[in-house]
């Protein structure tokens, strides 16, 4: 229930990145042990986006696996949940990714 | 301010000053205020800011601006600016020696009651100043107050959690000690608060045994974010289908290195080790405001 907000934080970061260009795209990393849902963030951004500079743009969403290095064994594996387990059965494991929420990039159209 | 969590564009941030009964209506950050109804607001402080019917202005300086149609890289933290508000407050705790720490839980799992009663067990012992996160009231700062802390009540309409900026909002009108303890006990929610530092030394996470043991599964961003669980309400035990072990190696299924404290802030039990907890963290953060 939060990605109304985090929507918000998007469209002020780039639209203030912008500096009044019209944005044509806007590329998010969402990693799936973030806590936050990329659909919840799709749904919100068309309306968060309105009378702003990012109105009317596309945005991709690349969402991230999550990964962990075995803390034990030294094992990289993929991590489904936060608290997935390595193989050897360790409980102890260094998050190498999935947790991001980054906007990664912004394309900007002519400005009229 | 601007609604956060699937909330209304209604939503307003208040701080209740217990101590003189001051409201403040909280003014966040001109860049939230960016509406989805197109409502603009005046920035005059922001000279880059983008109006909502993308009009720029003769005083804006673009001489930089990029060419047409180039992708910029931003590489922009979405929460940047919580963490931001967050690394401030973690400086002001540490230049005063401040024990904070984040209560959080499900609603009705205990916090306002825990607290109560630390405040009068502890009265002689450690200071103890309260932040009060509700969406509504200030039933909850009133019930601190009254068990003899200084509280301030932060109201956040309809946001579902306490974000850094509250928080120092509101330790603006709390003023802790020197050396003190500061909690501050978020919205009851077991999902948002746990993405939002406040700039806290350790989350503390309350489950009640009223509860399912199965919590620290169905949120595990919260049980892995915090350092503490406290297990409340174990003078229940005998009345409810809670299985002690279990709810444990749930918790230590997601965050292996979560301290368990079992207590019951209604009969007493298991008290004991929660203030011998509560003072060797005070005890840890004293003389450190220059190192």
């Amino acid at each position: 229930m939060h990605e109304l907000g985090i929507t918000r934080n998007i469209v002020a970061i780039v639209g203030d990145a912008a500096r009044g260009r019209p944005v044509r795209r806007v590329t998010l990393e969402v990693g799936k042990l973030s806590g936050v849902m990329s659909d919840a963030i799709a749904f919100c951004f068309d309306v968060v986006a309105q009378g702003t500079a990012l109105a009317g743009a596309s945005l991709e969403i690349r969402e991230i696996d999550g990964r962990a290095r075995c803390c034990a064994c030294g094992n990289e594996f993929e991590t489904a949940t936060l608290f997935t387990t390595c193989n050897c059965g360790s409980q102890q494991s260094i998050r190498l990714q999935g947790e991001e929420l980054n906007i990664k990039s912004m394309e900007l159209m002519e400005a009229s | 301010m601007c609604g956060h969590c699937g909330c209304g564009e209604g939503s307003q941030t208040t701080v209740l000053n217990l101590r003189t009964g001051e409201e403040i209506r909280m003014e966040r950050e001109p860049r939230e205020h960016t509406h989805a109804d197109g409502t603009r607001h005046t920035h005059t402080h922001d000279h880059e800011h983008v109006h909502a019917d993308g009009t720029r202005h003769s005083h804006h300086h673009h001489d930089h601006t990029a060419p047409v149609g180039e992708i910029v890289e931003l590489e922009a933290r979405i929460l940047a600016k919580n963490e931001s508000f967050a690394e401030r407050n973690r400086s002001w705790f540490k230049g005063r020696e401040i024990l904070a720490l984040n209560l959080v839980s499900s609603p009705g799992a205990g916090k306002t009651t825990l607290l109560e009663r630390t405040i009068r067990d502890l009265r002689d012992d450690l200071r103890l100043f309260v932040i009060e996160g509700d969406q509504a009231t200030a039933n909850d700062g009133e019930r601190i107050r009254a068990a003899g802390a200084a509280a301030v009540q932060v109201n956040t309409g309809t946001g579902c959690h306490l974000e850094a900026d509250m928080v120092g909002r509101g330790l603006r009108e709390l003023r802790p000690d020197i050396g003190s303890v500061v909690m501050i006990e978020n919205v009851g929610n077991l999902v948002c608060p746990a993405m939002f530092d406040l700039g806290e030394r350790a989350k503390i996470v309350i489950l009640s045994v009223a509860e399912g043991e199965d919590k620290p599964l169905k949120y595990p961003h919260m049980f892995r974010a915090a350092s503490v669980m406290i297990l409340n309400k174990i003078d229940l035990l005998p009345h409810v289908d809670f299985d002690v072990g279990q709810a444990v190696a749930n918790a230590r299924q997601v965050n292996p290195h979560i301290t368990v404290l079992q207590l019951s802030a209604r009969s007493g039990e298991g008290l004991d080790a929660w203030y011998g907890w509560l003072r060797r963290e005070a005890g840890t953060v004293r003389n450190t405001a220059f190192t």
